[in-house]
């Protein structure tokens, strides 16, 4: 087997320990204590942003609109499908526009 | 068995709801599954190791720093390192998940893991708020179809990736951002929600100038996170108080 499948192969066992560390971890405790729920609940919200923030930072006019239009919608229409497709369609717009 | 009178709500409608859910994260992932093929050829990889990678791996940000230091020659123990680095939030879903699928099998409970992808949580933790059950059937019905295309999508775009249109024009290269900004803007109703998410970008564009890049994650996570911790519950306290 050549030494990328090896890296492959490697970097899947640490992504699976990953995805079930926390778990194999967490359900030794009995009892979660209340800021430990506070912080989990937090955790979706708070991971997704960082995918966000740096994007949105390095991005230009096209890209700052269009999540901010991303934004508007979320808040008007509440689904992610309205906001999802409003989001790129203004976003392919202004990189048309603006080149 | 206690289990059979919860197992009793779920069936084929479960299946049927969890594929429909998974339409809106084969369309965003799509794109990226094309791409990803397409780099890893680039990079030095063959059609078969960019196929097994999204095959073993199914985590497109670490695939993506995966072929990019492969690209650079750096040490395999650092790819390695910096994959785990990536993926390292996985800890955090692991955790909040566990308890939602307590029920299941421990070989479900297994492919559930395997199969626990950034939408992947967020579509769990959304119909968990609403207060349905996260049965083994709806998940799999979501998280499948998403599996199955990132694979066939490595393969094609190993193949094809000289072909590709242009992807800078057609914003494919910003979807993520943008589908990532749609959870984040799902989870609002939470408690101290917009703290959370103001303190976590701005600790992520921080270590993002600084320390670098893919420590930004864990970095800006676990302010946003900590700060709940912190936080959330005294507030809580107070709510219900009054």
């Amino acid at each position: 087997m050549s030494m990328t499948a090896w890296i492959i192969l490697a970097g899947a066992l640490m992504t699976f320990l990953t995805r079930i560390g926390g778990h194999l971890v967490l359900s030794r405790f009995e009892r979660i204590h209340p800021r430990v729920e506070a912080g989990l609940n937090a955790v979706p919200a708070a991971v997704l942003t960082t995918l966000v923030a740096p994007a949105a930072m390095n991005g230009g006019p096209a890209e700052i609109v269009a999540l901010a239009t991303g934004v508007v919608v979320a808040f008007l229409a509440g689904g992610m499908m309205p906001m999802f497709l409003t989001s790129a369609a203004v976003l392919i717009l202004l990189r048309h526009l603006l080149g | 068995m206690a289990t059979d009178i919860l197992n009793e709500r779920t069936g084929p409608g479960d299946l049927a709801q969890g594929l429909r859910d998974s339409v809106p994260v084969v369309v965003a992932a799509s794109p990226f599954g094309i791409l990803f093929g397409a780099l890893a050829v680039e990079n030095g990889f063959t059609v078969f190791e960019a196929v097994l990678m999204s095959a073993t791996i199914f985590a497109g940000a670490s695939q993506m720093v995966g072929i990019d230091l492969f690209g650079q020659k750096v040490a395999p123990w650092l790819i390695v390192f910096s994959i785990f680095a990536v993926n390292f939030r996985h800890v955090l879903y692991s955790a909040a998940i566990g308890r939602r699928i307590a029920h299941w099998g421990p070989i479900q409970r297994l492919f559930g893991f395997f199969l626990l992808v950034d939408p992947m949580f967020a579509e769990a933790e959304r119909r968990g708020e609403q207060g349905k059950r996260i049965s083994f059937l709806w998940y799999m019905g979501a998280a499948l179809p998403v599996y199955v295309l990132w694979v066939a999508e490595a393969w094609v775009g190993a193949l094809f990736g000289r072909m590709m249109p242009d992807t800078h024009a057609w914003g494919i290269d910003f979807l993520l951002p943008i589908y990532f900004l749609g959870l984040v803007m799902g989870f609002r109703k939470r408690p101290i929600w917009l703290p959370v998410v103001a303190v976590s970008a701005v600790a992520s564009m921080i270590a993002y100038n600084t320390v670098g890049s893919p420590w930004h994650v864990s970095i800006g996570a676990l302010a946003g996170v900590l700060l709940a911790a912190v936080f959330a519950p005294s507030i809580k306290q107070k709510e219900e108080g009054e």
